[in-house]
Parts: C-alpha cells; structure tokens; sequence
C-alpha cells in the first residue's frame, strides 16, 4: 500500500497542479472578458472582414469573411515556405557536398558561407534584403530586363505568365509518363533479378519525361504563349508593369532569407550524413567491383540519407515556423493577416491567437509524426 | 628531350610545362587583378565575349600544364592537390580566386576608403561609401536604447561589475572548485538579478517577479540540507509556502519603495533597448530555460505516465509553434489570463516567454543525452542504492549534460538570435533601436550601414560562443 502511495502521490500533486493552473487562468479570463464586456466564440469567422490584403493567391476583398482572409494568410505562408525550402534544399545539398570537396578553395568558400549566415539572425537578414538591398533596386521606368523578359526593380520582380491551351492534355501526358516510368522500373527490376541484365531505366525515363509532354505539343493540340510585362505610364512619374506574374519585394526578400538561412543548417545535415558513412562501406563496395557511380547510387546515398533526413526535416519545419518573420516586413502571412489585422479589428485575443498557433501545431505535429514513421521504417534492424 | 605531348602534361618535360603553365595563369590572375583594381582593361582589343573569358580560357590552359603528378616538387604538388586535382576542380578555384579580387575593390572602397567617419551630421556622408558618421552619432541608442544618457553609467558598471564576477572560475583554486556549480547556478543569478533589479532600473518594476526568484533562491539553498527523502515533497511545497508568504505576510505595499536605491532615478524598462537589452534578456533566458528545460527532460523520461504525458504535451506545444507567436500570445491574450489588478512587466513576460519556448528545445537536446548513457549507468548507479534524485545529481546528469554540450550551445545561439523578436511586444533591442534610427527624417537612406554594424555585432558573438563551446565540448571530452 504504501509502495502504490509514493507513485501515485507525486503524478496526483503534479495533475493538481497543471489543472490549478489552467483553472486560474481560465476563470481570470471569464471575468477579465465580463469586465471588458467581450464574448467568447469563433463566430466572427463568418463575418465580413473589410478589410484589404495586398498580396493574396486566391480571390480576396473587403467583402470576404475572416475566415477567407484566414485562409489566404495560410496559403501565403505555405506558398513562401515551399519556394523557400526548394531554394534551401538545392543550396543546402551544393554547399553540404563542397563542404567535402578536396579542393581548399572550394572548401573553405564553403564554410565560409555556412559561417557567415547561419551567425547572423535571420530577422537582421530579412531587414536587411527588404530596406536595404531591394531598396537599392530601380524604379520600374529604369529597369533594365533580364534576358529581355524578368524585370527586377523596386517594386518587385516582373516575371512572364504562361499562357497555357489545353493544358489538361499536357497535365495527362505529363501523367501518363510517370506512370510508364514506375511500370518500366519494376520490370527492370524484374528483369535484372531473373536475369542478371540492367536496364537504362534512367535515360529511358528521361526520354519519356520529354517526348510524351513534346508529342502532346504537335498532336494534342497543346499550345504555350508568354506574357511578357510591358511598361505602363500611370503619371508623369508613375510608371508600373503590366501582364505577366508579379513578385511583390516582400515575398523576394523573405524567400531569398530564409533559404540562404536555412541551408547553411541544411548543408551541415548534408555534411554530418555523408561523413556519417563508413569509409569501410565506400571500400568494400568498391572491391565487389561497383562502379564509382553505383557505389554512390546503391551503398553511399541510401546511408547517407538516413542520417540526412530526419535533421533536414526539422529545418524544413523551421523554416515553415520562422516564415512567420514575414509580419516584420508586412508581408501578408497567416500572422500578419490573421493574429495582425483580424486581431486588431475584432479584438478576439483569445480566439485568433490559438487558432494561429493551432495551425502551425498541426502542421509541425502532423510532419513530425510523419518523421517518425519513416524513422521506423528505414531504421536499420539490429539485434 | 622527349616529344611535347600538350594534351597530357607529364614529368619528362617537367619544367617546359611548369614555365608555360605558371605563365599562363600568371597572365590570367593579373588581367583580372588589373581589371579590377585599376579598371585596366588587357584584352580590350579583343571582342567583348572573348576579352571577358579570356582569363579563364588562360588559367585554366595553364592549371592544366602545371598539373603533372608526383612532380618532385613540394609546392607544385600540394598546390595540385588541393586547388588542382581535375579540370572541373581547376574551373571552379579559377572562379573563386576571381570572385574574391573582383569583390576586393568594391568591398574596401565601401567600408574604408569612401566611407565617412568624421562630423557629426549628414551633410559629410555625400561619398559612394559608407557613412560610419551615422553609427557614430547613434551608438548610443543602439547600445542603450533610449536609457537616458546621463544614467547608462549604470548599465556600464553592472555589466563591469557581472563580467568580473562571472570570471571567477578561471581564478578558483582547488579548494573552492568544488562550489563553482553553486555559485555559478545560484549565487551568479541572484547578484546579477539584484545588480538589475537595483541597479538598471532603481525602480519597483521587477517587484512582483523578484518574490518569486527570491523564494526559489531561499528554497534551493535551504534544500542543501534537506534529507533526499523529503526532497520531493520540500521542492513541492517549500518554493510556493515562501512566495506566498514573502507576497502576502513579510513584504508590505510600503516596501515596495525597497527597489529604489537614494540618488538613482527610476528607469522604466520601456525605455530599456539596444544591444543592453539584447545581453539582459538573452542572460536570463539563459538562466531560466536551462533548469525548466532539464526537469521537462526528465518528466518525458519518468516512470510516471502522467507527468510523462504532462511533461510530451509541453514540450511538443512549445516546438510546435514559431516564437513570434509565442510573443504575441505574452502581450495580448496572457493580460488576459492574470488578475485584473496582477501587473507583470512587459519585460518580464517577454523573458518568461522566450525561456519556457527555448526550455522545450533545451529538453529535447537533453533527453538525447539521457537516452544516449548506456543502461548499466541507471543499474550501476541503482545498486550503490542510490535514489533516483541522487543518482540524477551525481551520475546520470553529468554525464548526460557533457554529451549534450554541442546541441545546448546550439539553442543558447538560437535564443540570441531570437531576441531581436522582442520587437513584436514593442522592445526595441538593436534591431529595432535600427529599424527606428532608419525613419529618423534627419537620417533617411542609412539603412545599409546600421543592419552591416548589427550584423558584425552579432556575428560575433554568435561565432564566439559557437568557437567557446567546441572548446568546451574538447575539454570535456572523455573517452567511451
């Protein structure tokens, strides 16, 4: 009896106390919000917002719900997140891999690089791309093209807009070639297990990658036109850019951060994985007569990627998180829209805050269960 | 003499191609060193693809020459082992050597030669370079914030004062190293919380915060000499029993007048900022984030489900958020939460927001290192018959903690980094103190300079402590 008191004792005080806690704060609240005469509830989310967002990927105005300005806070941060961890990615496996070369020169730019960024915080980085850098861009009128369609100037970056025709065809054929490249790589697969021969699956996959899109060019009917911006004399001294995709600053400079940012993290996950594999593994590969490329393909790379990707994926969700910076330069995120604008007006603290921090829970718990699926299943089996 | 093979350079005419290739890219680093640095333009009789490739077409012709293996020379064969192993390896250090004389000029002018360092207005900064006189006239507020001038005396001597005591270990003999821990776990914190507390501000702003850091002071140096059987109990009940009764019985509102000292004035910590601020928060964070983090640690790894259960939910709902919300949380919905008449600094819910957001990181770094000690430490431990806080305190944690130095030093750097996000409760630290000199009207267009100086601060200190902690994780070191 007293053996079962000293357990449960300590768990019972702890209880008691979280619950004490969240019962303290919650009654404060009831009568903070008696006083203050504000109600509790969600809502407001179908309400008429009024208010503006300046750069939204789905169709926003004053007349839309808060719900809706929500959700068009939540695509921006997924949408800045994305470019952002492509460009990290991309840069991060470049500089991680250099980090290894045998060529000092290579070397040491690339621990410089790594050095220089990661020591600097990134909302000085961001300030500093947003007030600084792009501020020094030119006026849209001075602007000078690059490969004679890209217009970068101070009010962003000018890109040209695909036209498309048909372009659920060439989404099909697009289709159509992934699904032959699975079934051609489990018959080469087959083949090689039964007998013994290789297939170029890749450069047959390649092939397909290009010519099926290609044919649904002639045949299908498909058909791409760009739009190129062209200059549009508002005032004497206004000038502006119109047609094709424009880039607000904010979302350059946010991007351009983050991703200079976050790679350095990555390029040392990509480091620390390399490293991580034996050189005995890169050895006995290699006297059982693989050649350099399979060596790579077949004994490093899958190693190497067990230890790379569960690190890089913590990154991946810093830098969702920390795309929330966003709020500091204005550009319209879930934060600055939802728990900035929507706060501001509605002054449900209460409601908005969670809700906020709600959404990037669910995203990083979702993306870290997720993780310790594929931790399991690739770990390797010992014992 | 054997005959001259061009396309494969070998040893037999070792010094035809050694001439020839330094030659050559002699040529090539001094067509882009002129280039640059006296806007000479060699090739400019050629057309202008070919005079703007020209250097590397040479160089590269010449790396090739020179790359003849097991040359006898020592140089030439360090040299081609390191820059020179292959043609794409020769490309790429041909590049790099470029892009480093190219940006010389144009970084040097910017931050030495046209830049201005005299005067004390705008007028002097009319050059293509830097305007030093900028940093110059604001040092202050980015330093200080806007802490009044006459008064950052203060500031100035208890970070003095703070640094000198906090390099007492280095001085401890044998003798004392034995109550470094102590000192530097208890004793450190609470001066330094006294010199800010009186000194810095001089006024009742930490007031209802310093009951609380005084009874877990008391608490944990009265908890020395408690038997380890009541510990548990000690630690649940004592911290609690002295808040209340420090709040409610011992300290009367008239002593609320015990925060000022005769002759300072008080400053609010409104006015607090710039890189002072950034060391305070970024102390206290320090202090506070590695005790919450290492007992949240230990929860995820108790026997008990519930305070397990308690303990995962914590940690995965700090990590799980960004920090900018976590701070907008502190300044609109936690009001929300206190009594009406409960006031807490700005401050002071700044800092208890960063140190429970970066204790969940600190816990997870340590739960690593706790899962990380082989078994037969808990069994070895066990059956000396220790108990379980005991065998933590002696055992387990110091081993643990050596394994995770890398990994903590890692989320102090974070935290440090993160303070600058103070801005969205309205602290301005330097960053902001920046952000607010730029829309100075007196001071438009200077906005390179201040975010070039903060970032040189920062980067500092963060590649100081990231160098100090690989130090430590070296001498801490022990083999396995």
């Amino acid at each position: 009896m007293n053996f079962k008191l000293k357990d449960i004792i300590p768990q019972l005080i702890t209880v008691l106390a979280v619950i004490f806690i969240f019962g303290f704060f919650t009654y404060n609240a009831q009568i903070n919000m008696e006083n203050r005469g504000i109600d509790f509830g969600y809502g407001f989310l179908s309400q008429e917002s009024s208010f503006d967002v300046q750069f939204s990927l789905i169709e926003y105005d004053g007349s839309h719900s808060y719900f809706r300005a929500y959700l068009v806070g939540l695509l921006n941060t997924i949408l800045v997140s994305i470019i952002g961890i492509i460009i990290a990615t991309i840069l991060g496996v470049i500089v991680g891999v250099a980090r290894l070369s045998p060529n000092y020169l290579i070397n040491k730019f690339a621990a410089f690089y790594v050095e220089f960024f990661r020591n600097i915080p990134l909302l000085l980085q961001i300030f500093f791309w947003y007030f600084a850098a792009l501020r020094a861009l030119p006026l849209p009128q001075d602007a000078e093209a690059i490969f004679g369609v890209f217009f970068l100037t101070i009010k962003g970056l000018y890109v040209p807009a695909f036209i498309w025709q048909n372009l659920s065809i060439f989404l099909y054929s697009l289709i159509a070639a992934v699904l032959a490249i699975i079934v051609i790589k489990v018959q080469a697969k087959k083949v090689q297990e039964k007998q013994g021969k290789q297939i170029p699956v890749f450069y047959i996959s390649l092939g397909l990658l290009f010519i099926l899109p290609l044919l649904s060019f002639f045949i299908g009917g498909v058909s791409l036109s760009f739009e190129v911006p062209a200059l549009k004399q508002l005032a004497t001294t206004s000038f502006i850019y119109e047609g094709g995709v424009s880039l607000p600053p904010e979302l350059i400079a946010l991007t351009l951060s983050l991703s200079l940012y976050t790679a350095t993290f990555i390029a040392e996950c990509v480091r620390a994985g390399i490293q991580g594999v034996g050189k005995g593994q890169k050895e006995a590969a290699a006297s059982i007569g693989l050649t350099p490329n399979q060596v790579l393909k077949l004994v490093i790379m899958p190693q190497a990627l067990r230890i790379i990707i569960p690190p890089t994926t913590n990154q991946y969700l810093n830098l969702t998180k920390n795309s929330s910076l966003a709020a500091a330069i204005a550009y319209p995120d879930l934060v600055l829209v939802f728990a900035g604008t929507a706060l501001m007006q509605t002054g449900k603290a209460i409601e908005i805050v969670s809700i906020t921090m709600f959404t990037y829970l669910t995203l990083s718990i979702s993306i870290s269960i997720l993780m310790n699926w594929y931790n399991k299943r690739i770990a390797i089996q010992e014992k | 003499m054997s005959k001259i093979n061009f396309l494969k350079p070998d040893k037999s005419n070792l010094s035809t191609y050694l001439y020839l290739g330094s030659f050559l890219f002699f040529i090539s680093i001094l067509d882009v060193f002129l280039n640059s640095f006296f806007n000479l333009n060699l090739t400019g009789f050629l057309p202008n693809f070919l005079s703007f490739l020209l250097p590397l077409i040479l160089g590269f012709i010449g790396l090739h020459f020179i790359r003849i293996e097991y040359s006898g020379i020592n140089k030439l064969d360090l040299l081609n082992k390191h820059i020179n192993t292959n043609n794409f390896n020769a490309i790429l250090s041909l590049l790099i050597i470029f892009v480093i004389i190219k940006s010389i000029p144009p970084l040097l002018s910017w931050f030495i030669i046209d830049a201005s360092f005299a005067g004390d207005s705008k007028d002097v900064c009319s050059g293509s370079g830097a305007c030093w006189t900028y940093i110059k006239v604001w040092i202050r507020r980015f330093m200080y914030g806007m802490y009044p001038n006459a008064e950052q005396w203060r500031i100035n001597l208890s970070f003095i004062a703070l640094m000198l005591l906090g390099s007492v270990g280095y001085f401890a003999t044998d003798k004392f190293k034995k109550y470094l821990t102590l000192y530097y776990v208890v004793i450190y914190p609470l001066i330094a919380f006294l010199f800010i507390f009186f000194f810095i501000s001089g006024g009742p702003v930490f007031f209802d915060f310093s009951y609380g850091i005084i009874a877990a002071i008391l608490s944990i140096i009265i908890g020395f000499f408690i038997p380890s059987k009541f510990k548990f109990y000690y630690f649940l009940i004592v911290p609690l029993a002295l808040y209340i009764i420090l709040k409610y019985f011992l300290f009367f509102e008239e002593y609320i007048e015990l925060g000022k000292l005769d002759g300072l004035n008080w400053v609010e910590t409104g006015a607090w900022g710039g890189l002072s601020l950034t060391f305070i928060i970024s102390f206290f964070c320090l202090i506070f984030c590695f005790p919450i983090g290492m007992a949240f640690a230990l929860g995820r790894r108790s026997g008990f489900p519930l305070i397990r259960y308690i303990s995962i939910g914590f940690i995965e709902f700090w990590r799980g958020v960004p920090l900018i919300t976590v701070l907008f949380m502190s300044a609109v919905m936690f009001p929300m939460f206190l009594p009406a008449d409960f006031f807490i600094d700005k401050l002071v819910r700044c800092i208890i927001a960063i140190s429970l957001f970066e204790a969940a990181y600190v816990a997870e770094v340590i739960r690593g290192g706790l899962q990380a000690l082989p078994r037969g430490q808990y069994e070895a431990a066990k059956s000396l018959g220790m108990g379980y806080w005991r065998m933590h305190i002696f055992v387990i944690l110091p081993q643990a903690l050596k394994l995770v130095i890398p990994g903590i030093a890692n989320t102090f750097l974070a935290l440090v980094k993160d303070t600058p996000l103070i801005f969205v409760v309205g602290l301005l630290e330097i960053v902001g103190m920046l952000n607010l000199a730029k829309t100075n009207p007196k001071w438009l267009g200077f906005a390179m300079e201040g975010y070039v100086f903060a970032a040189i601060i920062f980067w500092i200190i963060c590649y100081a402590m990231s160098k100090y902690s690989y130090n430590l994780e070296q001498k801490y070191k022990t083999d396995r």
